[in-house]
Parts: C-alpha cells; structure tokens; sequence
C-alpha cells in the first residue's frame, strides 16, 4: 500500500507505454520486464518515448487526476481505493494493465454501488461527519453535542412524521377538538417513539456500522455510551407511557407500550430472523393513527382500525420499493428481507396493498368516518401509486422501485389530507330538525 | 463500502501485513496495537475511540485503564474488549467472503454465458441487478444459522455490557456519595 511515489508513477506509466489501452499480453510482458530488470522510472520513460504524443496526455492525465484528487478532500475517500489499484500493479500479475485503464473512466460512480457521493452539493454535516470518521478520538460526550445527538438516536424525523400520523387519527376521530388531550397525545407518542428508536439503534449497533445509510448513527461513532442510549430511552418511555395513560386513557397507553415492545422486541430482532418482520413493522407503523383516534375517543372504534389500516396498507409500497435497492447491504449484513429471500413475492405483496388501499378509502364512508366524496377524491393518487406498483410488479427494476418509493412518499400525507378534508362532520342530534332556513354545516 | 473495492483492500491488506494464512482465508484476531497502530496520550483519562475498521467497518476502542481499577471495572473491561474482538472477526469474516463469493458468481455467470470478465474497452463486466439478487439470496440462506447465532450472542453480550457499565455507575455515584475516593475504603464489585 505505500509505494513510493515513484514507483506508483512507474506502474501507471507501464501500461500507457504503447497504445495505451490495448494489448495486454504485451503489456504484461513489458510489465515483467520492468518488474524484472528494477529500472528507474527515467529509463522507462526514455523507454517508452517512442508514442510520447499520445502518451503524454494520458499520462497528464493521470498526474492531474492524482494531484486532483488529494487536493481535494472531497474525492479523498473515494481515491484511496483507487490509489490501491495503481499500487498494487506490481504484485499482481494478471489483468494489472487493465486494472490501470479501469482508473480512468471510474471516476464516475460505477452503476449499482452504495458508495457515497462525493460532489461539492453533499451536505456539511454529512462531508464533516465523514471527514471525522477517519480520526481517532476520545470517547467521552460533548455536552453541546447532545441535542443533536438525541435527534439522531430517537430519529427524530421519523419521529415527527409517527406523531403527525397520530395527530391525524385524533384530527379524524367524530368527537369535538380538545387541545389539552390532543397535546398530551402528541407529546406521548412522540417520547414513546423516542424510546422505541433509541432501543433499536442500541440493538444494531455492529449491524449499522455496516450498511452505509447507518453507519453515522451516534452508538455506531460512539459519540455516546450504550448504557447513556438506554437511560435516554427509559427517561423518555417511562413519563411517555405514564402520560398516555394517566393524562389520556389507558388505552392509548397500553397500545403505546405495545408498540414499543413490538418495534423493540419483536421487529428488530426479527430483521435478522425472518421475512414476516415487514409485516410486524407495518402494524408498528399503523399503530400511531389507532392511538390517536383512541386518544380522543376511548375506544377501539372501526375507524380507528380503518386508519390504521391505510398506514398498515401503505407500508408495502413503501418498504418493499426502499429495500429492493438495498438488497446488497441487507444481505451482506444478514437481514433477512422478502426483496432479498423472496423478490416474487416482495413485488406482489406491494401491488396488492396499493390496489387495497383503493378498498380502504372507499371503506371510508361506509364505516361513516369520512363523506362519498373521498374514494372519489383519493381515487387519482391512488390510481397511481397503484400503477407505479404495477409496473415494479412487471419489470422489478431499480428505476421503478424508487419512483414507488417517492410515490409513497407524497402519497401517504396527501391521502390523510384528503380523508381530513373530507371528514364527516358531525351535525348534533338536536339541532337537526331546527327550521329549514338555518343552512346546516357544510359536509 | 464498496465490495469490490473491500475485496481489493481485503486483498492488499493481506500482501501488505504479511500474514501467516493463505489468501482464501480471512486475517485472523492481530493484537490490538499492531491492528490499529494508534495509542493515546500518556495523560489521557478517557477511552479512545478510532475510525471504522477497514475490513468489518467496526470501531475500535482502546480503553483507559485507570489505577486501582475495581475488578468490576475490570470485568467490565474484558467483557467489552472480548466483544468487540469477538465482533471484528466475525464481521471480517462475514465482508471478507461476501466479497468473495460475489466475485465468484460474477466470475461463473460471466463463464457461462462465454463473457469475458472484462468487456472490450477493459472495463470490468457486471451483472445486472437480478442476477446479482440470486447470489444474495443464496448467501443470506447458506448463513442463516451463522447469522442467527450471531445474533443471539450479541444481544446477550450487549445486554451483560450494559448491565455491568449500570452497575459500575451505580457503585462509583455511590463512592462518591459516600466520600470514598479511588483506592481507600470499600472496594468490593457488588453495590447493590
């Protein structure tokens, strides 16, 4: 690996001597003559004078995309390896002149890698995390880190989106708006979410450090100690679940605290163990509506179940499209996911629950949760993340599987909108038959 | 990390520290010092953490070892470090024949379609995405039970960490609580 200078310029002159790109076998013989006779690199390049026009540029070429990229710290990560292949030319053998052409055209991202991208557009904080991957330091917390190191550890987007989903159950339950219960709920789930996240990163800390999206997680950088992750989880579950329960009901307690068994006990060790996790995490991920609902009602009503199955429902799409493109991070590090094990029924399973949520909405007036209008409505993006199901359903690629995963992106907020704007309104019983000529509420 | 790259880094790192064992093998556990070529300040009171290992993207820490360690701390100390030995070899292993046996389904469904592994301008062939599925598919089956021993292990090995870092906390509040310092008075593990 460090070669000197010289002779790293030596192995890449080597390959360029003739016609640069072709030939290998004579390539390889002059490789192993060089290699053989330990010339300097001055007789080589007196050697190798004869085609100096053309070989000039591109070994111009080479010198300016090294002296590029190590003045660049951008690119540094991604150089090194490449500065592996120049040195190691001269212990292997076979295919070493290739190997040198490969340098030049990979400075575009090869197709189907995970590599990070290395432009001038990354985020800051993503290029200063990765710039400190690299240094050794003291493993002791920085008080001023820790906001942001509590937003990371409870993923506290995740987190606000979890809430949001709960909010819209309350905002769709059939009972009049009470803030003080509404804020209870909200400041409820969001610290049980907190938890659940928490405990999941403490579960995976060797496996995240694995897989590129995860591996800046602050367990994985030690930033903090396991033992501090799990106190901030028990300092956010403990008052999270009491507050359910004492300043809501207990029902929403009770599924607050299920949901976080289930996400940490069940779901993420069964990450690792079996396909049927996907379904576990989709009744996590619907259990936040049903809460919210809960929280206003106090009971366990159709709609609630309704709403939580549209989020049950959307998981699909929403998971089978994320993970088909991450299939070689989930199966180097041993998770067991159906785009791995079972691609057919991964692809199936997205279609049908797109094309079942088609169902869902026109349940909606049925169970009187929202008005006729919604199915109609909702029946466009509905149509579409249908369609964009469809055809990952057909063709299984990487293109289609992302544009689903965008889709549910959108798709989810604008059908809760939707189902909030057309919620059904509740006219109270004894004002119903007052004279005509009082307009009723707008449905 | 990409593979390709980690197979090639594998590959050098080999050639480069000399090991005993063959290329078809995985480095096996090197000594702590050798491995990271780091040690931290003489002064320094605090454990030291250091940039992902190349080969199983793990960190490695080398921890302070303070003077009259209790041997609950001690304990505490084996307990992490065997772990995290423990972890790097498996995942070195896990990285190291991923890479591998990837290399070597490319290399055997290249052969029989009659492709080359390079294309005409020299570019190294890849499969498309479904045909790379297979090999997942093949290698999250053959390593089911590995893995989900694997897994076993660490979560009680996770939990028994955390349970003693707990505990140590618990008895050096205690200490201090009770106006002990460090090498006087009661030295005992247990504090609860």
């Amino acid at each position: 690996m460090y070669k000197t200078p010289c002779s790293r310029l030596t192995g890449v002159w080597k390959c360029l001597s003739r016609d640069g790109l072709v030939g290998v076998g004579v390539q390889q013989k002059l490789i192993a003559n060089v290699a053989r006779s330990h010339m300097s690199a001055r007789r080589l390049i007196q050697l190798c004078r004869r085609d100096q026009a053309e070989w000039m540029t591109f070994q111009h070429l080479c010198f300016l995309k090294r002296q590029y990229v190590k003045s660049s710290s951008v690119l540094c990560q991604r150089a090194r390896p490449k500065q592996e292949h120049v040195a190691s030319v001269l212990d292997d053998r076979d295919d070493s002149v290739v190997r040198q052409v490969q340098q030049i055209p990979a400075l575009k991202p090869e197709p189907g890698t995970v590599a990070p991208p290395c432009d001038p557009t990354e985020p800051e904080a993503a290029r200063a995390a990765r710039l400190e991957a690299r240094q050794w330091k003291e493993l002791k917390v920085e008080y001023s880190d820790l906001p942001g190191i509590y937003a990371r550890l409870s993923k506290l987007k995740l987190t606000a989106l979890v809430v949001t989903t709960a909010a819209a159950g309350y905002a769709m339950a059939p009972v009049p708006f009470d803030p003080v219960t509404f804020l209870m709920a909200s400041v409820g789930t969001c610290l049980s979410s907190c938890t659940a996240n928490s405990i999941n990163q403490y579960f995976e800390v060797p496996f995240d450090s694995n897989m590129n999206r995860t591996k800046n997680r602050p367990l994985v950088r030690g930033q903090i100690s396991p033992l501090h992750a799990v106190s901030f989880a028990l300092a956010c579950g403990i008052p999270g679940v009491t507050l359910l329960t004492l300043g809501v009901n207990p029902l929403t307690g009770f599924l607050g605290a299920l949901n976080i068994f289930l996400y940490t006990c069940c779901y993420t060790p069964l990450k690792r163990l079996s396909i049927t996790n996907t379904w576990v995490g989709a009744v996590v991920g619907a259990i936040p509506p049903v809460m919210g609902w809960t929280a206003a009602t106090g009971s366990l009503d159709p709609g609630a179940l309704l709403l939580g199955g549209f989020l049950f429902s959307w998981q699909f799409p929403h998971f089978n499209a994320l993970s088909w493109n991450l299939r070689e991070d989930y199966s180097r590090g041993g998770y067991r996911m159906m785009s791995v094990t079972h691609p057919g029924l991964c692809k199936r399973v997205a279609l049908r629950h797109s094309v079942g949520l088609i169902g869902l909405s026109a349940l909606g007036p049925v169970l009187d949760v929202t008005t006729w209008t919604f199915p109609l409505v909702s029946l466009p993006i509905n149509l579409y993340i249908s369609y964009l199901a469809f055809r990952f359903y057909r063709y299984g690629d990487r293109q289609n599987a992302r544009k689903l995963f965008f889709c549910s992106l959108w798709h989810l907020p604008m059908l809760l909108l939707l189902a909030l704007t057309c919620k059904k309104s509740r006219v109270p019983q004894d004002e119903a038959p007052v004279a005509p000529s009082t307009p009723s509420p707008a449905l | 990390m990409n593979v390709k790259t980690g197979s090639y880094l594998i590959f050098r790192s080999l050639c480069c520290r000399g090991h005993r064992q063959s290329a078809s093998r995985p480095p096996k556990h090197v000594p702590r010092a050798e491995r990271t070529g780091f040690s931290p300040a003489a002064a320094s009171k605090c454990d030291w953490i250091g940039p992902p290992d190349r080969l199983s993207n793990l960190r490695p820490i080398i921890y302070h070892i303070p003077e009259n360690e209790t041997p609950l701390e001690r304990t505490l100390r084996h307990l992490r470090q065997d772990t995290e030995d423990w972890s790097h070899e498996f995942w070195t292993n896990q990285n190291f024949t991923f890479s591998k046996e990837k290399e070597e389904h490319v290399r055997s469904q290249l052969s029989s379609k009659g492709l080359s592994e390079r294309d005409d301008d020299g570019r190294k062939r890849t499969l498309s995405s479904e045909e790379m599925a297979v090999f997942y598919k093949h290698f999250l089956d053959k390593n089911m039970t590995r893995h989900a021993s694997y897994n076993r292990e660490w979560y009680g090995r996770n939990f028994t960490i955390t349970l003693l870092m707990a505990r140590v906390a618990l008895h050096n509040t205690w200490r201090t609580l009770t106006g002990q310092t460090r090498g006087t008075g009661r030295e005992k593990g247990k504090s609860t």
